[in-house]
């Protein structure tokens, strides 16, 4: 079970995250025209990389807050949290 | 009876405490700190089952968790379970246990037939010969195999024991308390760290209960007990036995299960059987020692061959001798040490060592005590077939290839050493990158992943002073780095005798003209002969060798098997060992009982159950509950004698005709504030809401990105910047998480506040032709005539004194209205619904009633929503905006979603308006057509219509806009179901919805 350090509350264990997916997608804006490729690049295509990998999980039952996490998908090693309104770098 | 092969002054255990047990029907006794395995050797019982494959006799091989035969049925307080070894089973007053893998009986067993047609169970026996003919697997091997395989019977009754679950956390846990965990753990303790100290044995102290050293003037058994003792005594150390760390897990997460119980005839009240530790640790020191491997020789597995550590743990643990006329058979020093007790005991052991001339202090020790030893001898086979008798040995040549003359040496046990295996399975599950030790013959930790440090006999060091200046180092570093302390413990003086080299002969060769069976798995009866088969067919990868030749693949992980497979393949294929490698060591590292890894998560309490503040009115006015997700709802409320069919058209039929009421509570709330909040609206739904105006309801569909329905439920403006958004009862967790991950990430800009209110509000849906005059008598004081609360209006109330919510929606397609209160009133505003009603023949009506309205009605709900349907196919693209984006639009443009005959839901009904039609059948143009016959749709929703009094469903059908009118068939092959149907609309009752706006 992983430990993951919510920004907001600390250390915590696993069970009281959900995982939301690739933290890097990026939602096209409202009302703006895009391609068929790009809407599908925001819906279906994930490059499901092996090793480093933001990707957002939520503490669903703790603080209720969407976080990104930086997480080596091989080996499970996260190297960074931060909130949501914080930018990768 | 007399324990003949007890000793009078030696051994641990309790003399003053007899217990009596019975295996297989038969009484015996033995002592309190004896284990079941020490109690039966004790009694000089060692046939305790049979073999896997071959049903050949099984003793014990072993004195711990290593054990491959003694695995035995055991019946404690009424219960049965599996898969116990006799040599971990404390003994305890009144303990039965029984063989397995054996038929009719342990003595006389069918299968053993196996045993003399080994020629034909090869490995891969099963794979190569069932397989033809096809038909014989069912009827004729399948059947057979079962019954006489297996490993002991689950028991099919429920499991009255509780487990328990908990969670701890420490700066170092330390798995085994040898000579390594007892130094690291006293180390680290003394400099202040959290620690916790597990051993999966009763007693602590690992080797140093059996080994002759001295540390600081004491015995191994007195300094490991005043270590103990001590470290007890610290508040910041949990010491615990009978507990096993048997997986490691990602980011430091180890799990341990603790046996509170099995060791009592009887768990105590208020106690659990086993409880199952989630430890997160900052530090692991990984002491869990070393196990002995065996020499393989013909007949080994015979009952009485054993391995020589065990013979000795037997003899000065337990005071138990595994036989009067002991063979020890050895290619290290450490098999003399089993003889030196032996003989110290009055009982004349003959060594064979495969070793020319070694010298050491141990050697010279057995020589001076007069031990007969023969150098550079072997035994060849093992003589006897129940239990050894005698043993074939000769000399061998100096390159370990040519035997000499046999002769046969009478014994009655065969005590084997063939050096030692360090234990790291747990370091291995860590990630660690294990390498291999030309020097001992065996793998050892490498670079760890995670933090993690093995020391002693499993990281390869086996002398005890070495151990111990390592593990007091190790110990102070780490607990060093975490508390910042630097507390030193003083290194105690440590006597131990040195011994010399071992040599690396694993395998006996089999003299000419001779084919004994040279096992190399024990519980999987696999041989030499196997591996041979496997490599010769081609296999290579040692992992493939494994799963043909089931090496390692039993209940003990091949924890006595492994490193001697690997021996052969690298022989065989001309490679060393390392190039082999090992197969991955997985979790757990022991047997783990269901019931441990389950806890107190069993049946009921998988889940919370959620009551809605009504319940209990429910329950005594004869609600039939139903589950819904975590809520229990009322199904319907049963009169007399009535079914759940009878019960719930009575109670549609009165919403139909007078008035019901329907407890509404658990559908999911959230509370949304701010000034954004209508903005966040009119994104998330598909339709608008900009205009909405304060007072006033709206139906919204709310879709994914990928266009699919996510929810519906109707949101009120309850004031400027306040909305109460209502979700199905399914989906109210999803949306609100939904919501915060727009609100959080995609659109942070919107000022917007949202929160769970579910708990908070109890509601009750009045519905039917009578609802607004029983409404009007509810809050005499408010308008709630058609023009005061029109439909989709929303209005505050006073219930006699109480705060009240009314909304004027439906969702049964009748006048209706929803009443919220805070739940701490919930129950008082059912009660005066119920009684003001009454004159109006009010009744109340549950979920099956409730599913028949909506579904009449044509309203669709979760089994049309189910995660496959856009707006169209539910007839709700009316609630598609063309002026304004939200979430999943752009998906809705996709060519099937838009394709002409796009399946789209509609009405059914049977054409003998008789036949119910089962849920989930499925629509066809032609019930004879050919098979796969073409499917045009699915039964989504089925009801009985209280308003035309015949069945009527929903489907999903393809080109459902042009179906109306068609006829169809209905086939549910599960049912057995071919009915005639008629395609109809989907909106059967009211279908210009004129009642809900009367």
């Amino acid at each position: 079970m992983l430990y993951i350090k919510c920004p907001h509350c600390g250390w915590r264990s696993q069970n009281e995250f959900s995982y939301g997916g690739d933290a890097t997608v990026k939602r096209p804006e409202l009302g703006k025209e895009v391609s068929d490729q790009e809407w599908d690049d925001f819906v279906y295509n994930r490059k499901s990389l092996r090793g480093k990998h933001w990707e957002l999980w939520q503490h669903l039952s703790g603080c209720r807050q969407w976080i990104k996490v930086e997480r080596d998908t091989a080996t499970h090693e996260i190297f960074k949290t931060l909130k949501a309104n914080e930018e990768i770098s | 009876m007399t324990q003949s092969f007890r000793l009078e002054n030696i051994g641990l255990i309790n003399r003053n405490k007899k217990l009596s047990f019975k295996f297989n029907g038969k009484a015996y006794y033995g002592y309190e700190g004896d284990t079941l395995a020490s109690a039966l050797i004790a009694n000089g019982v060692h046939l305790v089952g049979r073999s896997f494959k071959y049903h050949r006799p099984r003793g014990f091989f072993g004195a711990g968790v290593d054990e491959p035969y003694a695995i035995v049925q055991l019946y404690r307080n009424g219960e049965t379970e599996p898969n116990i070894k006799a040599t971990e089973q404390e003994l305890f007053e009144g303990l039965e246990a029984k063989s397995v893998n054996c038929w009719p009986s342990v003595n006389f067993d069918i299968g053993a037939i196996n045993n003399f047609l080994k020629i034909f169970l090869p490995a891969g026996f099963y794979y190569k010969t069932f397989m033809w003919p096809k038909s014989f697997w069912f009827k004729v091997y399948e059947p057979f195999i079962r019954k006489a395989a297996g490993l002991g019977v689950a028991s099919t009754k429920h499991d009255k024991e509780r487990y328990e679950h908990k969670y701890e956390y420490c700066d170092l846990l330390i798995t085994g308390s040898g000579p390594s965990g007892l130094a690291s753990a006293y180390a680290a303790a003394k400099n202040g760290a959290r620690v916790i100290l597990a051993e999966d044995k009763s007693r602590f102290g690992g080797t140093l209960l059996t080994s002759e050293v001295n540390i600081g003037n004491q015995s191994g058994k007195e300094w490991a007990e005043s270590i103990i003792s001590e470290l007890k005594e610290m508040p910041n150390v949990t010491v615990k036995n009978r507990s096993q760390v048997f997986g490691y897990y990602d980011h430091n997460m180890l799990v341990m299960s603790e046996r509170i119980s099995d060791h009592l005839p009887k768990t105590k009240k208020f106690h659990p059987k086993q409880k199952l530790w989630y430890i997160r640790a900052k530090e692991v020191l990984i002491s869990s020692g070393s196990i002995e491997r065996p020499i393989v020789f013909g007949n080994n597995d015979t009952p009485g061959v054993m391995l020589s550590s065990a013979a000795k743990e037997y003899l000065k643990v337990y005071g138990v001798l595994v036989g009067k006329n002991p063979l020890i058979f050895t290619n290290n020093d450490s098999g003399y040490e089993t003889a030196i007790e032996f003989q110290k005991n009055g009982i004349s052991p003959i060594i064979l060592d495969t070793r020319k001339d070694p010298k050491s202090e141990i050697v010279d020790e057995a020589k001076n005590l007069g031990i007969n030893i023969k150098f550079s001898y072997v035994v060849v086979a093992a003589q006897g077939y129940k239990k050894v008798k005698s043993a074939d040995i000769a000399k061998i040549s100096e390159d370990k290839e040519q035997l000499g003359i046999i002769e046969n040496i009478k014994c009655d046990c065969i005590c084997v050493s063939g050096f030692w295996t360090p234990t790291i399975h747990l370091a291995s599950q860590s990630g660690n990158k294990t390498k291999f030790r030309e020097d001992i013959d065996a793998f050892v930790p490498g670079t760890p992943k995670q933090n993690e440090t093995t020391i002693g006999a499993a990281n390869g060091t086996f002398t005890l002073e070495e151990t111990l200046k390592n593990s007091f180092e190790t110990g102070h570093r780490l607990s060093k780095e975490i508390t910042k302390n630097d507390n030193k413990t003083s290194f105690p003086n440590v006597i131990e005798k040195k011994s010399t080299a071992h040599d690396k002969f694993w395998c006996v060769p089999l003299p000419k003209g001779k084919n004994y069976k040279r096992f190399l798995d024990f519980q999987n009866d696999v041989a030499v002969s196997d591996i041979e088969i496997a490599l010769k067919e081609g296999y290579r990868s040692i992992e493939h060798v494994k799963r043909y030749t089931t090496l390692g693949m039993a209940t003990d992980q091949g924890k006595t098997s492994n490193l001697n497979g690997l021996q052969l393949v690298s022989k065989i294929e001309n490679k060393v060992v390392p190039s082999v490698g090992h197969t991955t060591f997985r979790p757990p590292y022991t047997p783990v009982s269901i019931g441990a890894i389950v806890g107190r998560e069993v049946g009921k309490h998988s889940k919370p159950t959620r009551k809605s503040p009504m319940h209990l009115w429910h329950e005594k006015n004869n609600a039939v509950f139903v589950d819904a997700g975590v809520w229990l709802r009322p199904r319907y409320y049963k009169q007399g004698d009535e079914n759940l069919f009878e019960g719930s058209k009575r109670e549609a039929k009165n919403v139909r005709t007078n008035v019901g009421v329907c407890d509404v509570t658990t559908l999911g709330k959230i509370d949304i504030k701010g000034p954004d909040a209508a903005e966040l609206l009119n994104r998330v739904y598909t339709n608008a809401w900009l205009k909405l105006p304060v007072g006033k309801a709206r139906y919204g569909v709310m879709l994914r990105e990928d266009g699919i329905v996510m929810d519906d439920g109707t949101t009120t403006r309850i004031s400027e910047n306040h909305y109460h958004m209502t979700t199905t009862t399914a989906q109210a967790a999803n949306v609100l998480s939904h919501l915060e991950y727009y609100l959080q990430l995609v659109w942070p800009e919107l000022n917007v506040n949202v929160v769970s209110t579910t708990e908070q509000w109890a509601g009750a849906a009045i519905a039917g032709p009578k609802s607004r005059e029983l409404l009007q008598k509810l809050f005499p004081k408010s308008d709630v005539s058609n023009e005061g609360l029109p439909f989709m209006g929303y209005m505050e109330g006073d219930l006699f004194g109480v705060k009240a919510r009314i909304f004027r929606i439906s969702f049964s397609g009748e006048l209706a209205y929803e009443v919220n209160v805070e739940s701490d009133n919930g129950n008082f505003m059912w009660e005066k619904i119920i009684e003001v009603g009454q004159e109006f023949k009010i009744q109340p009506y549950g979920t099956e009633a409730l599913s028949t309205l909506r579904i009449e009605m044509g309203h669709v709900a979760g089994s049309e929503l189910d995660g496959r349907t856009i707006p169209y196919d539910n007839s709700l693209e009316g609630l598609l905006s063309k002026k304004k984006d939200f979430i999943g639009k752009r998906s809705l443009n996709r060519k099937a979603f838009i394709a002409d005959d796009r399946q789209k839901v509609v009405g059914v009904v049977p054409l003998d308006k008789k036949t119910s039609i089962p849920e989930g059948s499925h629509l066809v143009k032609d019930s004879n057509a050919p098979l796969p016959n073409p499917k045009l749709g699915y039964i989504s929703a089925s009801c009985w219509s209280v308003e035309h009094d015949n069945p009527f469903s929903l489907a999903i059908v393809k080109d459902g806009k042009n179906m109306i009118g068609k006829k169809l068939f209905v086939m549910s092959p599960l049912k057995n179901k071919i009915i005639p149907v008629e395609i109809v609309s989907s909106h059967y009752v009211d279908p210009k919805g004129e009642r809900v706006r009367s």
